[in-house]
């Protein structure tokens, strides 16, 4: 088992391997741009939306996809706290807590939205649109609103494709939501664009339509975000960076604590603290086994991968219930 | 893609369109159904004759479009409720850009600007709500019309 207190197990500092590192400090300055490129989509949406509930519902989607940088950014600087005998597993649950955080923003925001889009079709609100007086000319104000919307629809989808790698990367939850979310807006754009078409064919319905579309896939965004980080902040297995599946290296390890000769049983118990796993190994040893071979064993596992960082290996005489002593792949 | 295909077929000269065609009314009937309500110093009222500077203005915009005006003479909420209602087309009641009707009727950009003891005061016009083909020509009639 590793050494408490050890600066190895520590998140953002020199210990982490070059690949991490270097994808750290591009997540870092990725997220900078992103919140500055974000924060002109507010400004531009703000100044052209007029009376479009779309534009409405956009703008607010703008400022919500300022929360997960900042949330990022910020719950860095309080997981390279090392641990203390107060906080043993040091403070990489901030990630989670962080996940939950803009989930729930997410899901009131985006079900505050379908209510006030839906009202808004209920009562059959016609979207005035007026006019720009421009260089000498009347421009109608529908064309500056498609203009911002293809504007803030293509950044997102660039800084989304370019964070995800380094999601997968650094095992960070926050930053993959993130990305998934930007990668995914430009349908929001898409879906402002075509309401504003739509009024301007008179289609006066086309706006609320386009402004729930918009706020239904934030609300869905909210409700997939709660469910990820419950699981995480309950200690579920550790799973792949997308919750997709059981994370492979639950396997891996139990592949390796079933390794040693004196080994009769395994079972593991891997949960995710953000970034780095929580390791519990039980073994049922063939006679008596040597400390010794008890910490080799650790440390054998600790080497499998940098996200393996508090490693501990118990020696017992029947394997606990409702541990992994099979693999979760087959 | 039913959109875009519209905007294809319908021509950038359909756009933006009126969902309940109130332009295209005025034009093809020759009747501009205005609303007046006597306000500041803009519209006056004397027996059935309508006058004022934005009396005027709705006569000229009305003529642009080959039409006559047909004046109805009321309270500013009668009016807007009129107007909700779908019996006017315009309504000139020396509003300005801080009516508080903004929601039930739509506005023009100001036209023009008085002082007050109040301070400024943005003159502006009503339309319907979403008749966005009748605000653009108002708005660029408007525009127009700026020295």
């Amino acid at each position: 088992m590793s050494a408490p207190g050890e600066g190895s197990a520590r998140f953002g500092d020199t210990a982490l391997p070059r690949e991490q590192h270097d994808a750290l400090r591009r997540a870092i300055r990725l997220q900078w741009v992103g919140i500055a490129y974000l924060l002109s989509c507010v400004i531009v949406v703000f100044a052209v939306m007029g009376s479009s509930q779309a534009m409405k519902v956009a703008w607010v989607e703008d400022m919500l996809s300022l929360v997960p940088p900042l949330v990022f950014l910020v719950s860095l600087r309080s997981i390279r706290r090392p641990p203390t005998p107060e906080r043993p597993y040091g403070h990489h649950r901030a990630i989670g807590s962080a996940h939950l955080a803009s989930a729930v923003a997410l899901f009131a925001m985006g079900a505050f939205m379908v209510f006030d889009s839906g009202s808004g079709l209920l009562t059959a609100e016609h979207p005035p649109i007026g006019t720009y007086h421009l260089f000498g000319q009347t421009v109608w104000a529908g064309w500056l609103m498609i203009g911002a919307m293809v504007y803030t629809g293509i950044g997102p989808v660039i800084l989304g494709r370019l964070k995800k790698p380094l999601a997968e990367t650094l095992h960070d939850k926050v930053l993959w939501s993130d990305a998934d979310m930007n990668a995914a807006d430009w349908r929001t754009a898409a879906a402002a664009i075509l309401g504003i078409l739509g009024i301007g064919v008179g289609w006066w319905w086309a706006d609320s339509v386009a402004a729930l579309v918009i706020a239904a896939s934030i609300l869905k965004d909210g409700v997939t975000g709660i469910a990820n980080a419950l699981r995480d902040l309950m200690d579920g297995e550790a799973r792949t960076h997308d919750d997709a599946r059981t994370h492979p290296l639950v396997d891996a390890v139990l592949t390796i604590a079933r390794g040693p000769a004196w080994v009769a049983d395994a079972a593991v118990r891997v949960r995710d603290q953000g970034h780095l796993f929580h390791v519990e190994v039980f073994v049922v040893p063939t006679a008596t086994v040597a400390v010794a071979e008890l910490e080799a064993l650790a440390a054998t596992i600790s080497e499998l991968d940098w996200k393996l960082h508090d490693v501990v290996v118990a020696p017992v005489s029947r394997l606990p219930d409702a541990v992994r002593a099979a693999p979760a792949s087959g | 893609m039913a959109v875009a295909g519209a905007v294809l077929l319908g021509g950038c000269a359909a756009i933006p369109a009126d969902p309940d065609g109130t332009l295209e009314r005025v034009r093809s009937h020759g009747v501009l159904r205005a609303g007046a309500s006597p306000g500041a110093d803009r519209v006056e009222v004397d027996g059935g004759e309508v006058t004022g500077p934005e009396a005027e203005l709705v006569r000229d915009f009305a003529a642009s479009l080959g039409a006559e005006v047909e004046w109805r003479v009321g309270g500013e909420e009668e009016l807007v409720s009129a107007m909700e209602r779908g019996e006017l087309d315009l309504v000139a009641g020396g509003l300005t850009e801080e009516s508080p009707w903004s929601d039930r009727v739509a506005l023009t950009r100001p036209y023009a600007s008085t002082a007050s003891p109040d301070g400024e005061l943005k003159h502006v016009l009503a339309v319907p709500l979403g008749e966005n083909a009748l605000l653009f020509a108002v708005e660029s009639w408007l525009d127009g019309q700026k020295p």
